[in-house]
Formats: C-alpha cells, structure tokens, sequence
C-alpha cells in the first residue's frame, strides 16, 4: 500500500533485534496516527521465518537475497532504495544501532529526501511528522518536522517500550525481488566474539561505572575499592576502555553490553545517549558529577554535584563504617 | 597508501551549550569548538596505517575557530598536509558538510584519487544525516562503519575493516579500494603531541587552502526549535560534604537492602 509506515525489521544472528519492536512500537503509532498501514521491511537471506514475529505491523515485505545474509548497510540500503522507488512509503524507521547504523543516511541520500537522525521521539502533528533529535551528546534537543512527503528516520534506542512492538498476530508475508551486485564492495568475513574469562557485568548486582572524569587510569583503583566493599565490579564508558583503563568485556553501552543491576553508580560519565542505552534500566541510578548539566543527571535517580575522586573514597568509607 | 582524513570542528559537550535566540541554533559565540573526537580516531588510524605501510595522510576541514591549532597538531602527529576549507559558516548537520566535502574533495586539485578516505563514524550534531555514508554515496565508493581496525597486505586493491557489532562482538570485512570508512577509535588511544613540537611545525610547514564551492545543496530538514531536555524526572540532588554525600548514599542503599 502506498503511503504506508515502513520499519526496517532489524535482525542479527537469526533473531529480531529489541530495537525492531521498539520501531513496531513507535511505528504503529504514527500510522494509526496517519490512518495507514503499518509495513515491516524484512532483509535477509534464509531469514524469512523471522516475519511471524513482525504480527505488530499490517503485513511484511520480505527480501531474500545472498548478498543480505550478514548485515552490510550498502546491500540494506541498496535493496531499500529499490523497494522505496517502487512502492513509496510515507516514511521509513531505522533503527539507529552498531547493526543498522547508515542505513538510513544512503536511503535518503540515494532516494534525494529528507532525513532526521537520532530521533527518541516522532508524533503526527497536523498530518506531518514530527521528530524529537538528541543532540550534542544528550545536551540538546531538536524538534524538526519532515513535512508531508516521504522521510528517513534514524531511531534511537528505546524510543518505546520494545514489550509494545511485541504480537502474537502472524502477519501476511508479501516475497519481493531485489537485483543486487553480484560482486559486492564490502564482502563479510568472520565474527570476532569478545574475549571470555573476565568478569561478567551484566550478571552483577552492582556496578561501579567510571568515565572520563576520572581524570586517569590510576584513579580507577578508587573505584575498585568501592565495588569491593559493595560486593560488585567495576565498568566503564567507552573512552575508559579505548584509552586501555579497562578491557571491552567492561564497556556498557551501544557498542559494549546492557547492564540492569540493583545499583549502577556512574562517576565522571556525561551520560550520552550511546551509553544510557545501556545501563537507563538499572533498578537505582546514582550519578556523580561535577556538570550540573550533565545528561546523566537525566536519568539517574539520585545525583551529586561534586568531584568523583572524592566522593567515591568518602563512600567506600561509609560503606566500611555501616558494615562494622 | 594515499589516505585523505575528514576532521570537523564541533561544540564540546562537556561545556555548557546556549541556545540563540532564535531559538532554532546554537549560540555559537561563547561556544568552545573541539576535534569531532571520532575524527581523531581517524586521523590516528590513518597515521598507525602510514606507519605501517607508507603514503601520504592528508586532513581536510571546514574552516572553524580554533582550526588553525588542531591542523598544525595534525602536521606535528604526522599528517603531511593539512587543507582547511575557507570562506565557509560553520554549518550543522552531517548532509551540509559532508556534501561540501564530498565537493571539495573532487574540485580541489591534489586531494582525490585516495585509496581510503577515513572520517570519524558520527559526530554529535549529524541530524540529517551521518559523514561517511553520504560521503560514500555521493563519490561512487564503498564504504563501511563503526570501525576500530584497518589492515592491509601491502599496497593491495583491499583493505581488512573490523566493524563493531553490539555486545562487545566485532566482525571482519573485506573493502574494495578505494573505500570511505567511518571510525568509530583507533587501535591505539589518538597520539599526544607536545606543544613545543606544534609551535616548531608552525614555523617549518604551512596550511593549504581550497574555496568552497559555492551553492551546495544543504540539508532539506527544517528545525522548528532547540532546547535543553526537560526530563520527566531529574535527579534527586544529595547536596553536602563527601562524608555528608556518603552517609546519604548508605541510608538510601540499605533502605534498598543493596547494603
Ligand atoms: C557509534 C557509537 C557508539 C558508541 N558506543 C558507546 C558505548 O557503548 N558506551 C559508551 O559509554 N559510549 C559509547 N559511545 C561514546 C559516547 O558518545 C560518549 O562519547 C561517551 O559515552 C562519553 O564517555 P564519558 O561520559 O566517560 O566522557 P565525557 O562525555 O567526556 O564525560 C566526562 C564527564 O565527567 C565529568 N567530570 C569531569 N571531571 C569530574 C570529576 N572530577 N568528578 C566527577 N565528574 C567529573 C564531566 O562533567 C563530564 O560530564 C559511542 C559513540 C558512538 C558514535
Ligand atoms: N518522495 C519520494 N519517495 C520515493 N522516491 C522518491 C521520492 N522522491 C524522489 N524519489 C525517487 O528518488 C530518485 C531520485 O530522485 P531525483 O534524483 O531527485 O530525481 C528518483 O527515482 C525519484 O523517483
């Protein structure tokens, strides 16, 4: 149907991924919203069996193509750009993740239309799309609206609540054709699975996550301290860990893991949003920085002002005291 | 290797960011401008690859505050030439300047054929749109993101890209040259140079220029406001001393049963 919400079905390693629900989510939104259709758009090769878990969208339309078995955005977006000029959809929702990510932006280049990147949020309003953009590192938001013609929308993690996407409904299955290079560019090789052995964060109850603003790799030993009175670990955000202060396995975050522990206490982290969509479910949040702007302050449930180097030695004392 | 690098200057975030009073843009007047800090990775992993296999490292930038000091930072670490693109505002968004770029890149005599064109993966203010694949798009290459390793047999037709997958998984992939890649970070943490070899490079080696062409096709989004988030809920603020903080955080922890 033309006109219709189109959701990039995400999916890696033979499974839908959340970010796909959380699109259904939002998706079913803006087309009940429209009063159109809602369409998952499924890339795959052998992977057409993944469409029964797309029941939250009106019907699917699923490709299978050997170019598509790994995710590589060129063959995405190339077979997107096919589908688009073909049946144009009012609007297309791609998730913004490490699987996804440009996807969006060589559609809506290739298809010469607009695009608005790192959306938490999009709305009908007055029969156009408006979208919601975290910007500058969570600092900034933007409201840019896309107007009534056909637009890209790169989605940030959870826009909505993934359970909403979910449906026990099968969806009709449309099979469509794409031509595809036969020699691509970009040739898939191997996988490299993280390195075992190490602690495992998301299985911790507590964490003590650490970021820039710890100032150096030495100072990380007060956090090691605390997470040992406290009986848990020590993670961190991505500059900690590309700075070598702490190994991969410890990353949380977009491209490291999602941690939900009983406390996540985030010291120095400016709270991106490539890092809140990793830890934003913790049970409790405590956050100390020295920016009362940070972004982390957002989503913590509790914040302190103040220099980390001395509130996690004073805490690790506390903690000390009360144990005896 | 002939590796050509896309920095941009952008806000830092660790600042505090004004809106104008527009209400639609940044005041750009007191903001403080910094590396896009994924730019710097790109520039290290191009130097790492140079090292490693000879060739040319050339920066290209957008004209911006501050430039001027990074692109010689830039000769310092090791880059050979440094070209700034003048006569250009300070533009938002991923689609105006990579556009601009990808004209530059083929009007400016000198800077193509490469054999890879590196740029960090994203910058905070891509709105409409990320660097590299539009860069990827617009000259015809392939192009391939979140990358945090590039190897090379020699001066081959292709490159080895490790890409970054959610859950700390990576993957390999072979990218025909030439190719555009987004870094994500360098094998290595970005090179620190000292200052007194910065000040010695701005005596010895010069910045080059190009013009920007005029009437590039900017973004086609249009902002309706800027503004601070107002969350649902902030934080609950534990004011006091340290020791004062510490003892409110026990209370709350053992009222929890995390203590
Ligand atoms: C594709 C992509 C994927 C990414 N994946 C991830 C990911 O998986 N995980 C991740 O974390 N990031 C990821 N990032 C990076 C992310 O965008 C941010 O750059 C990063 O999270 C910032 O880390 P930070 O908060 O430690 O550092 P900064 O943003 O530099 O923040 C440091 C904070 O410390 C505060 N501070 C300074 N001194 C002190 C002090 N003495 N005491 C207390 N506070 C202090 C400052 O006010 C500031 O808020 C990704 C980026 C991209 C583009
Ligand atoms: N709103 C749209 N939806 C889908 N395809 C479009 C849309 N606008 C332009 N196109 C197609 O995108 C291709 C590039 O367009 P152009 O180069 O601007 O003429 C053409 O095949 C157009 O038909």
């Amino acid at each position: 149907m033309s006109g219709s919400i189109w959701v990039l079905a995400e999916h890696w390693r033979g499974q839908l991924s959340e970010s796909t629900y959380e699109l259904l989510a939002l998706g079913r939104e803006i087309a009940d919203g429209l009063g159109v259709e809602l369409q998952a758009v499924l890339l795959g090769h052998g992977a057409a069996d993944l469409a029964k878990g797309l029941g939250k969208a009106n019907s699917v339309l699923s490709v299978d193509h050997s170019s598509l078995c790994e995710p590589v955005p060129e063959a995405c977006a190339a077979a997107l750009v096919q589908l688009i000029k073909e049946r144009r959809p009012r609007s297309v929702l791609v998730p913004l993740t490490n699987i996804s990510m440009g996807v969006g932006t060589l559609v809506s280049t290739a298809v010469k239309v607009p695009a608005a990147n790192f959306c938490r949020d999009v709305r009908v309003v007055d029969g156009g799309l408006q979208a919601t953009c975290v910007l500058y590192g969570g600092k900034i938001e933007a409201t840019v609206t896309m107007g009534a013609e056909c637009s890209i929308l790169g989605i940030w993690p959870g826009a909505r609540a993934a359970e909403n996407g979910r449906s026990d409904v099968v969806p009709p299955v449309e099979p469509v054709t794409v031509s595809l290079p036969e020699a691509p560019r970009v040739r898939f090789k191997r996988y490299i699975e993280p390195e075992a052995g190490d602690v495992d964060i998301t299985q911790q109850d507590t964490l003590v996550a650490v970021g820039r603003g710890m100032q150096g790799q030495a100072n990380l030993a007060l956090a090691e301290e605390l997470a040992e009175v406290l009986g848990g670990a020590v993670c961190g955000s991505r500059p900690v860990i590309d700075q070598g202060w702490l190994p991969l396995s410890r990353q949380v975050g977009k491209s490291g893991v999602s941690v939900k522990p009983k406390l996540y206490l985030a010291a120095g982290i400016s709270g991106a949003p490539e890092h809140v969509e990793g830890m934003k479910n913790a049970a409790l949040i405590i956050a100390v920085n020295t920016d009362p702007r940070a972004p982390i302050f957002n989503v913590a449930h509790y914040g302190i002002l103040a220099d980390a180097l001395e509130v996690l030695p004073a805490l690790t004392e506390a903690v000390r005291g009360k144990k005896g | 290797m002939n590796i050509l690098v896309l920095l941009r200057m952008i806000p830092d975030v660790v600042e505090e960011l004004e809106i104008s009073n527009d209400g639609k843009t940044l005041d750009r007047e007191f903001l403080r401008l910094i590396p896009n800090e994924t730019d710097d990775h790109a520039l290290e992993e191009a130097l790492l690859l140079k090292e490693r296999h000879g060739g040319k490292v050339t920066v290209v930038a957008p004209d911006a505050p501050e430039l001027d000091d990074v692109l010689f930072a830039c000769l310092a670490k090791g880059a050979d030439r440094a070209v700034k693109i003048s006569g250009v505002e300070p533009v938002m968004g991923g689609r105006a300047a990579a556009r601009l770029m990808a004209q530059v890149l083929t009007t400016a005599p000198g800077l193509l054929p490469a054999d890879l064109i590196l740029t960090g993966v994203q910058s905070t203010e891509d709105l409409d749109g990320l660097m590299a694949p539009i860069l990827s798009h617009l000259l015809q290459l392939p192009y391939v993101d979140n990358v945090t390793q590039v190897t090379a047999d020699g001066p081959g037709k292709t490159v080895t890209a490790v890409k970054e997958f959610p859950s700390a998984v990576r993957a390999e992939f072979d990218v025909q040259l030439p190719a555009v890649l987004g870094i994500q970070a360098a094998e290595k943490p970005p090179r620190y140079v000292p200052v007194a070899k910065v000040r010695a490079v701005m005596k010895s080696q010069h910045l080059e220029s190009a013009a920007a062409p005029a009437g590039v096709e900017a973004g086609q989004l249009e902002i309706l406001q800027m503004a601070k988030p107002e969350p649902a809920e902030h934080a609950e603020m534990l004011a006091g001393d340290p020791a004062q903080v510490a003892g409110k955080i026990c209370e709350i922890l053992a009222a929890r049963g995390v203590l």
